[in-house]
């Protein structure tokens, strides 16, 4: 910097640009800049080298080949006709269904466990302490390789099936339910829901507005309940329950029919989200903990009641406490959906990451696929937290 | 902070090409003074460790004898465990010199996957294993079970092939090694385990009773299962097929682990015999190894029929029969290549 006094002569300049504060740390920067991208210029160029010297190409054509092999769990037409692309589309499906369905049950979970670990109740407070202190401290693979082996082994099979109401079995090759089939009258009671969601959309607003000028207050959740869920209903019966049901029925070594929840998908879908709930219960508890305890005072000294003092004044400044680190945590659940590999659910890396990969022996083109998916669906968790985040911040006047 | 970053760079880039070079393979190998052989994580009979954790087993047996000829000791390996999925990766990216893994050779494996095969040292099938109990006595009537199969593997592709075919539905259950198929299988989670069929007897000798599962008369594949090496080295791919042409000659010519000491002590009255003693001809030296290299190789493992005897054959629990892999004078289809 220019105050920087009395400079010994220098013999170069080189010297005197080192000796310089702020243009020594443009020159670290360079080099170090250089540097990385020297590293990943050799890394790279050392890949192609290698492949070469095998004699192996790059390639994505193997994409649009049949895959050959047949995947148990698809929420999309597929068998082993189907290209390795379709496989991968199935993969990204059940990636996709296993994190979202771990997520809400992580979210639901947590927050409970969160509740519980503040309870004034010494044994409620002590269970969920114990709880969360046991999950958290064992790696999440033998949760799910456990979770696994008890269904594998403690439910019957097929032929010895839990029947519940015979119309949903349970076995250790996964949970048959029957399978609505939807007659066309069922687009009305859809066509009815879509509309009261709108109509409680408008509701909601109005509900505010009356409620700022005239300071009225309306039951809002009961009414948005009643008609969301209320009407489609009504119209459901008196239309003549336009739904038939495929109920699985046992046929030769399984059932058929109906719907099926594997126990590869239930095992990894229990143990992420009971794991991952520990951490969450963590975060709410601090969370709430977080919010000084005058403001409730305060709440209560204004004549507000308990349930509204929790949702109005303590719940939305916890969650701007709680919703930086939970997503952390959706991201880590995500991430580690892809240990699924260990029993055998079929996800990305089981899929395209996997059979894929080995049956088409091209590692370098199916890696990268399955690194960027992975990178793709963690900055999309990110962009919605972050946007959630925003939207519930305080907002500076 | 600059220079510990230079340091760390420059050890990386070394290490990269550390790793990388894989020129010669015999020389790698004999400056190490040991041979990385992958082979499967377990399966009893063909690669496992014993009690006492030394790795023992037919394709186990195939690796010491190519140490032995290279290295002059069947003990100087090291046993690289792999998936059916990470085999050929291990292998391709140089942590192992050479595969013995149950392996299929196909097309695809040898020129795709860039993969030189050894000759064949054990023709199988694919074949289902199967409770008793089921009351199931073909393939055929396999409609709607769930199947229990490993991934990675030829098995998969041919059960996707085989049920198509028969126009039957399946539900596959994905596993990585055998002691997951065991673990599922076991467990009931699969009706059925389909591999080839001497992992099938070697998975249920495992089983708590053997003799409540049986394995079903169809045959859905040929599975010829051979050793492989990288493209590239063609010496040392021939090392590995003329090491295996000599243990399956040696039972041809009825030279032994017992008798081969005597035998290759001095040229005999058969040509045959000499030169794959090395006192005729330098058979040896065409693949970069001395004399002796077939000598050592069979006085210490022994030759096919010793070693087929004494891992799979009818007098252990996998009580396999020779079949196809008879020799050829004995009618099976077991044919190697003349050393000369």
């Amino acid at each position: 910097m220019s105050e920087t006094v009395a400079v010994p002569p220098q013999r170069n300049a080189i010297s005197r640009l080192w000796n310089d504060k702020e243009s020594r740390s443009v020159i670290i920067q360079v080099i170090t800049i250089s540097l990385v991208f020297a590293f990943m210029a050799y890394i790279i160029h050392n890949a192609v080298v290698n492949l070469q010297a095998i004699g192996k190409g790059f390639s994505y054509n193997f994409l649009w080949q049949p895959s050959s092999y047949d995947i148990n769990q698809h929420l999309i037409e597929y068998d082993s006709r189907s290209t390795h692309f379709r496989a991968m589309l199935v993969g990204i499906l059940n990636t996709i269904l296993v994190a979202i369905c771990g997520i809400v049950l992580a979210s639901i979970v947590g927050f409970l466990l969160g509740v519980l670990r503040l309870s004034k109740n010494w044994i409620i407070n002590r269970l969920a302490y114990c709880y969360i202190e046991y999950v958290r401290n064992v790696p999440v693979l033998l949760h799910i390789l456990l979770v696994h082996g008890l269904i594998v082994h403690a439910f019957p099979v097929p032929r010895q099936a839990i029947s519940i109401g015979d119309v949903t079995f349970m076995t250790n090759r996964g949970i048959f339910s029957p399978k609505p089939i939807y007659e066309p009258l069922f687009l009305v009671v859809i066509a009815l829901f879509l509309l009261a969601l709108a109509f409680m959309w408008w509701f909601r607003r109005y509900a505010q507005k009356v409620q700022d000028e005239t300071g009225q207050h309306y039951p809002v959740f009961w009414i948005g309940l009643g008609t969301v869920i209320g009407v489609p209903l009504v119209f459901f019966f008196l239309l003549g329950s336009p739904i038939t049901w495929d109920v699985p029925e046992l046929k030769g070594f399984n059932f058929a029919g109906g719907m099926v929840v594997r126990p590869e998908f239930i095992a990894l879908l229990l143990a992420l989200s009971l794991y991952t709930a520990a951490f969450i219960g963590e975060i709410v508890r601090a969370g709430i903990l977080g919010v000084y305890y005058g403001q409730t005072e305060a709440s209560y000294a204004l004549g507000i009641n308990r349930g509204r003092t929790l949702s109005l004044v303590v719940i939305p400044q916890a969650l701007r406490i709680i919703v930086p680190p939970l997503t952390s945590q959706y991201l880590n659940l995500m991430k580690n959906s892809s240990l699924a590999v260990a029993i055998g659910y079929m996800d990305i890396v089981a899929t395209i990451g996997g059979i894929s990969l080995n049956q088409t022996g091209r590692e370098m083109e199916c890696m990268i696929i399955v690194l960027t998916l992975y990178l793709v669906m963690s900055l999309i968790i990110s962009m919605i937290m972050n946007w959630y985040n925003r939207h519930i911040k305080l907002v500076e006047r | 902070m600059l220079k510990s970053l230079k340091i760390a760079v420059i050890t990386i880039a070394l290490s990269i090409i550390g790793l990388s070079a894989n020129a010669a393979t015999l020389d790698d190998v004999q400056a190490r003074g040991e041979l990385n052989c992958v082979v499967t994580t377990g399966l009893a009979g063909f690669a496992a460790p014993d009690e006492n954790g030394r790795w023992d087993g037919f394709d186990v047996d195939f690796c010491r004898a190519v140490a032995a000829a290279v290295l002059g000791d069947g003990e100087k390996v090291k046993f690289v465990p792999s998936t059916g999925k990470t085999r050929f990766t291990l292998l391709n990216s140089g942590e192992g010199d050479i595969l013995f893994r149950n392996t299929t050779e196909t097309m695809s494996r040898d020129a795709d996957l860039k993969l030189t095969f050894l000759p064949i040292n054990y023709y199988d099938g694919q074949g289902f294993l199967i409770r008793k109990a089921m009351g199931i006595s073909s393939a055929s009537e396999l409609n709607g079970a769930s199947v229990c199969i490993q991934t990675g593997t030829t098995t998969e592709l041919n059960l996707a092939d085989y049920f198509r075919a028969n126009g039957m539905s399946y539900e596959p259950v994905n596993i990585e090694t055998n002691e997951e198929g065991i673990a599922n299988y076991s467990g009931n989670r699969c009706d059925v385990y389909t591999t080839d069929a001497s992992g099938l007897a070697s998975t249920r000798a495992a089983l708590d009773d053997p003799s409540a599962h049986t394995i079903l008369p169809e045959i859905i594949s040929k599975e010829p299962l051979g050793g492989a090496v990288r493209h590239g080295d063609d010496q040392w791919a021939d090392i590995g097929k003329w090491v295996v042409n000599a243990i399956i000659s040696a039972e041809e010519l009825g030279v032994s682990s017992a008798n081969v000491g005597e035998l290759c002590a001095a040229a005999g009255d058969n040509p045959s015999i000499n030169r794959l003693c090395g006192t005729e001809g330098d058979a040896g030296s065409w693949i970069g190894l001395d004399s002796k290299w077939a000598v050592r190789a069979i006085e210490q493992v022994g030759n096919y029929g010793e070693i087929f005897e004494r891992h799979i054959g009818p007098n252990t629990p996998l009580a396999l029969e020779r079949g196809l892999n008879a020799q050829w004078t004995d009618g099976g289809i077991l044919y190697a290549a003349p050393i000369r």
